[in-house]
């Protein structure tokens, strides 16, 4: 017998019933979209955050306050640490004479209550200097940008993400027009001039920096001798963003901005944390590997259970058709001859489960894409690699679930299986 | 060509064994035309399964063509099986989802044998079943079935037929039918053909009747020509 007649028969058999079929299959159908589509959700999740890192712009090295929860677990960089860093850092980095440093910019980020005539909205304050422009790659659409002058002088000035300018404009030209930041729940409130209006983004970063504004970073402080600073007086913030030339050696760099800092912090461990783009990257990506591999492992299980469910159902078959397969036997089929028939009828039974799990899942995960779902847009990416393996293990896992029960069926004695019923 | 001696078939162990066959010594040659009778239960299908190769003796020897082959492991009988005998069943035992033409390309399927198609059509429209190449059983007459089990027990040239009660499940009429087939086969094929019946109207077209009881051969009776019923 031939592995087309094989075939053949194991096809008339699977279409003879094909509700059960079905049924049996739908464990690994399940299986392999489930595995395709998890997988897809997880790759889509690391481009996203992948994006959204490289949306900050291009060659970054962040430095922020507190050590990395790498080096020591439990502690993020949260309040008892904010006061590690603080805005002379910035001038220091700045003034250090690093090769291929190209800006340094501090920025301090608070919430606030924006507030006009009519309007007002809850907004994020980046207090932060005229360098913040260069290293965000920020472009403005009216008006300009916090300059230096800004800075040292402690102005008043604000400058608008293309959102707030919106809701608290509207459709008026907001530039010179003036406006109340309450901080601090509601305790302090400064009146600002709008000297700006930044371009809208677009992208997870338009989420984030069209919703912004932007003052000096001595506007609040100068006016609030508690406010936000260390135990020294200093004026502290959140981060340091420095941009480097495209071809700088991102090691170098990070060493020794933390050099610097090790020096001016006087202690001898660093009190801060240095991550290039290419090192958010890495930890974002291990974090969403390690989510892919879970999320596929459990959908693997799901295989595997189908897997079983096949072997059940060829199990049945064969008690079912003990007296076809005497029959067989009984016009000269060997033991071969029936096991290659119930293997290839389990491998054909796994193979259209498989495809029909490929094209579901691949359906899913294009339907899936730039969905939103509860308030999240979703991203996949469909992984070929995945698609390989959920097939190959769906039909390896039939192939194998095929074997006992053909095993078995050569055990069929054809005197008892042709006797009369 | 066949040749049992002191053959014994039990089956089951301990003090549920049955003892089907006790002791059965037989001969037949080719091109010969016999019948086995007996009551129910005396042990005709449990000779004719091992005569066919479906079964072993549980001692005694069982000789084909000189070679001892009532040892001979699953799949060599299998093999032998499918090379030199048909089978006709009482219940022509064919598989509800294949057509006519395919239950006949069965044995030619196992064999390897090439040209399925052809053959197995030519074997249907020797036992006139043209018209009903492409017929399931369940859209065939119980007559017409029992047909297509002679076809496909005939479709390998096979050098014995053997025969469980065919016409047990069939009325008189078509059980004349299939027993003029059977016949015709002996004549013009010289086939050896065996059949198992109990009823002296159908061993009356053989010409060599075995009586069995209790699992042995009481009788064996070679007829003259004059005795055999006239078909004509
Ligand atoms: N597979 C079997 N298992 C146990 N007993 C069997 C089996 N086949 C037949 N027998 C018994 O063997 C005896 C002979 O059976 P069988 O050869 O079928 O008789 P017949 O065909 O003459 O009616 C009977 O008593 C029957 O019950
Ligand atoms: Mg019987």
């Amino acid at each position: 017998m031939s592995f087309i007649d094989a075939m053949r028969i194991g096809w008339r058999a699977i279409g003879s019933n094909r509700l059960r079929s079905g049924l049996t299959t739908l464990g690994l159908v399940i299986g392999v979209s489930s595995v395709i589509v998890l997988i897809a959700v997880g790759q889509g999740t690391q481009k996203e955050v992948t994006d959204s890192i490289q949306g900050l712009g291009t060659d970054l090295i962040f430095v922020s306050p507190g050590i990395s929860q790498d080096n020591a677990s439990g502690t993020s960089g949260a309040r008892g640490s904010a006061t590690t860093l603080v805005l002379s850092d910035a001038h220091a980095i700045g003034s250090a004479n690093i090769p291929d440093l190209v800006d340094v910019a501090g920025e301090l980020k608070i919430t606030a209550q924006a507030i006009t005539g009519a309007e007002n909205q809850t907004v994020d304050v980046v207090a932060t200097t005229e360098e913040w422009k260069y290293v965000r790659d920020a472009n403005i659409a009216a008006g300009r940008f916090l300059n230096s002058v800004d800075v040292e002088d402690n102005e008043l000035s604000i400058v608008l993400g293309s959102s707030v300018a919106e809701t608290l404009f509207l459709e008026n030209d907001p530039i010179g027009e003036s406006l109340r930041l309450s901080i601090a729940g509601g305790r302090v409130s400064f009146n600002f001039q709008v000297i700006g209006v930044m371009s809208p983004r677009s992208g997870n970063e338009g989420l984030e920096l069209n919703d912004q504004v932007y003052i000096p970073v001595t506007a609040l402080q100068s006016r609030l001798r508690r406010f936000l600073r260390n135990a020294d007086g200093e004026i502290s913030i959140n981060q340091i963003v420095i941009q480097t030339s495209p071809d700088a050696d991102k090691a170098i760099v990070k060493h020794l901005i933390s050099e610097v800092l090790i020096y001016k912090h006087q202690v001898a461990e660093p009190d801060f944390t240095i991550q290039s783009q290419d090192d958010l990257i890495n930890a974002a990506t291990e974090v969403s590997n390690t989510l892919s591999l879970l999320l596929g492992s459990v959908a693997g299980i799901s295989l595997l259970v189908g897997g079983i469910g096949v072997m059940n159902i060829m199990l049945v078959s064969v008690t079912e058709r003990t007296r076809e397969i005497g029959i067989r036997r009984a016009v000269g089929a060997q033991s071969k001859d029936i096991v290659r028939q119930f293997v290839t009828e389990a491998l054909m039974l796994s193979v259209f489960g498989g495809l029909a799990g490929v094209a579901i899942g691949v359906g899913i995960s294009i339907l899936l894409d730039g969905r939103e779902i509860a308030g999240q847009t979703m991203t996949t990416v469909i992984q070929e690699w995945s698609i390989f393996l959920a097939f190959a293990v769906s039909a390896g896992v039939g192939l194998i679930s095929g074997i006992y029960p053909a095993y078995k069926a050569t055990f069929v004695d054809p005197i008892n299986a042709l006797r009369n019923e | 060509m066949i040749k049992l001696e002191n053959v014994e078939r039990t089956y089951g162990i301990g003090s549920n064994a049955v003892h089907a066959l006790t002791g059965v010594n037989l001969q037949i040659d080719q091109g010969e035309y016999l019948s086995i009778m007996g009551s129910s239960g005396s042990g005709k299908s449990t000779l004719m399964n091992i005569i066919g190769c479906l079964d072993r003796p549980t001692a005694g020897d069982y000789y084909f063509e000189g070679h001892e082959v009532g040892k001979l492991h699953d799949d060599a009988r299998a093999q032998l099986r499918g090379k030199v005998f048909g089978f006709v069943f009482q219940s022509y035992n064919l598989l509800p989802r294949l057509t006519a033409l395919e239950q006949v390309e069965l044995p030619l399927m196992y064999q390897k044998i090439p040209n399925r198609k052809r053959r197995a059509a030519e074997a249907l429209i020797q036992v006139g079943l043209k018209s009903r190449l492409h017929h399931h059983p369940n859209e065939l007459s119980g007559g017409e079935q029992q047909r297509v089990a002679i076809a496909r027990s005939l479709v390998v040239n096979p050098r014995i037929v053997v025969a469980d009660e065919p016409t047990g499940a069939l009325d008189t009429r078509t059980g004349t039918e299939v027993m003029e087939l059977l016949s015709s086969l002996v004549e013009k094929e010289s086939i050896t053909v065996t059949i198992v019946t109990h009823e002296q109207l159908i061993a009356d077209y053989t010409k060599r009747i075995i009586r069995m009881s209790d699992g042995k051969i009481i009788e064996d009776s070679h007829r003259i020509t004059s005795e055999i019923v006239d078909r004509s």
